[in-house]
């Protein structure tokens, strides 16, 4: 056969370098920035990874959940019970909190893919509610008014605070860069041929062989629990913790949503640009209060209507840019 | 034994009888052309057999098998694949990747690169390999149902009027690429208006009209029999 298949492009080349060098940059961090920045580097983290997993959801998979914040949320109280109530190091129930959510995210899934569409957004959405009520009733963390991390735990985790700074920002790092590395080499699988297909159009996916109903389950069983871990992130990083803000609909859905809306979504790249024009907004306009959310909405409106795609479906259409390519490319026609 | 066994199937959207008891042998190696005009049922009776829709009543046997319950992807992994009549391409995917779908999750998954190639080579797309399928025009449109479908390795081809529209030379290719298909061992199951394109590959003719099979058997004496006449050409039938 003459032709020949490939899956790289010179953007993609210079884009794969260029991440490396710049994630080879963000390790060193700690050595060369003070503990603020850290933080902020580490939240951006915690939406990179939470906007790239809900794309591969409702961007690929179809699968508009409202309901993300019930795995934030068990994510954190699976890492708050091990660490205060077990005396775990703080850091290995990070990954306990991955697999339990993803445990736990194989029920949910039989019962709210029961639904489809909008019923299946609102399912999620009741079902992370019934996580926060149940929740609510541990007293041994606290009830519905929540509990912190104790001391005891926190220092299990590192001795000195910029030791910890740094072991959690690495963690963040980790997390946030780790989902868009799963995101991106799931999309290169079968499985994301099967994805994309899905995303295009369920009939035709159907008939050509895809087990549809498979596929979902497994990437929302994936999802679940890298999003359960992301949750035990956020628990180490806030150490402060209560049902409200753990099950946040807010804070770990309507904001990542926005985030991917934005952005762009069914594309890697549209939720790492959708998550720095929200860190941008939020430096400069958090201090207006109500206002703020009013502009995020406004905007939201404006993308949705000039550019239904995101922005990066624009640049995407306009210049013909991936930087993450999926796709294949057949030479030598 | 035949490859596939249509028994005594049925199909109702609420008082409309869309396919009415109709059982059907296609045997392997056949090319059989379905005939009947708009509304008649063919397309159902399409997607009964891919199983995009359930009978209420009756049989589908493949290959021996029952599939009657089976789902769509598992009856295109036995081998069974079709196109649409209103083309349903990924869109967002190229022309390759669409077929590299059907290659990937079709009857036989090994050299699904070489096999999504081939298949564009048959239907002539090869030189759109790497177009945005959203983007085509409605011929090349069909052109990729039908090498999406190849690229699946089907035992059954289903094709659902892929004729319409293309012009004399088109058609010419076209019949090229459904003999080399046949010519492969494909049974082929083709749904078409354009009657002489049908005429020209398939041996033997099935009409439906309501839901029913009106009329089966060698072209000449389908097309000459006073049931599919009235139909067509509203003769009555007894006058």
């Amino acid at each position: 056969m003459s032709a020949l298949v490939s899956r790289a492009t010179r953007a993609s080349r210079v884009a794969g370098l260029s991440a490396l060098g710049l994630a080879a940059v963000l390790v060193s961090a700690p050595w060369w920035t003070d503990i603020a920045t850290e933080r902020l580097i580490g939240e951006f983290m915690v939406y990179l990874a939470l906007a790239t997993l809900w794309n591969l959801l409702a961007g690929y998979a179809g699968l508009v959940s409202v309901g993300q914040q019930a795995y934030v949320g068990f994510g954190a109280y699976v890492l708050i019970s091990l660490a205060s109530l077990a005396g775990w190091n703080p850091l290995w129930a990070v990954p306990m909190a991955g697999l339990g959510a993803a445990a736990i995210a194989t029920p949910v899934a039989r019962l709210v893919f029961r639904l489809q569409g909008a019923y299946f957004a609102i399912g999620t959405w009741v079902m992370a509610e019934v996580f926060r009520l149940v929740c609510a009733q541990i007293s041994a963390l606290g009830g519905g008014s929540g509990t912190s991390l104790t001391p005891a735990a926190m220092k299990l985790v590192a001795a000195t605070r910029p030791a910890r700074e740094a072991a959690i920002y690495w963690l963040a790092l980790a997390l946030g860069l780790g989902a868009v590395a799963v995101a991106y080499l799931l999309l290169r699988s079968r499985i994301g041929l099967a994805l994309t297909a899905i995303r295009d159009s369920e009939i035709a996916s159907d008939s050509l062989g895809i087990r549809i109903d498979r596929v979902k389950l497994a990437v929302y069983v994936l999802v679940a629990g890298l999003t359960g871990m992301v949750g035990a992130l956020v628990e180490l990083q806030k150490v402060r913790m209560s049902p409200d803000a753990a099950f946040s609909v807010n804070d770990w859905t309507a904001f990542v949503i926005f985030i991917v809306v934005i952005g762009g979504i069914g594309t890697i790249e549209g939720p790492i640009l959708g998550a720095l024009i929200y860190f941008v907004l939020r430096e400069y306009l958090a201090e207006l209060g109500s206002l703020y959310l009013m502009i995020l909405g406004a905007l939201a409106i404006l993308v949705m209507l000039t550019a239904p795609q995101g922005l990066w479906g624009f640049v995407q259409r306009r210049f013909g840019l991936s930087l993450f390519p999926t796709g294949y490319r057949v030479r030598g026609l | 034994m035949a490859l596939l066994s249509l028994d005594t199937l049925s199909k109702a959207y609420g008082a409309l009888v869309v396919t009415d008891a109709v059982s059907l042998d296609v045997s392997e190696g056949e090319i059989l052309g379905v005939l009947g005009p708009n509304g008649a049922g063919k397309t159902t009776l399409f997607n009964l057999i891919a199983g995009a829709a359930r009978p209420d009543f009756g049989r589908v046997m493949f290959d021996g098998f029952d599939i009657t319950r089976l789902p769509a992807a598992e009856r295109c992994r036995l081998g069974i694949s079709r196109s649409f009549q209103v083309p349903n391409p990924f869109g967002g995917m190229t022309v390759f990747e669409n077929a590299l779908v059907g290659a990937t999750f079709g009857r036989a998954p090994e050299h699904s690169e070489a096999r999504a190639l081939r298949a564009l080579d048959i239907t002539g797309m090869k030189p759109k390999a790497n177009v945005l399928a959203g983007g085509l025009p409605l011929l090349d449109r069909k052109r990729l149902e039908m090498a999406r479908a190849l690229a699946a390795h089907p035992r059954l081809l289903l094709l659902d009027e892929i004729a319409g529209g293309l012009t004399d030379s088109e058609c010419v290719s076209l019949l090229t690429a459904i003999r080399d298909v046949h010519a492969e061992g494909v049974t082929i199951v083709w749904i078409e208006h354009v009657v002489h394109a049908l005429l020209s590959v398939a041996r033997r003719l099935v009409v439906l009209n309501f839901g029913k099979l009106i009329a089966q058997g060698a072209p000449s004496e389908v097309m000459g029999s006073r049931e599919v006449r009235s139909v067509y050409l509203g003769e009555t039938a007894h006058g």
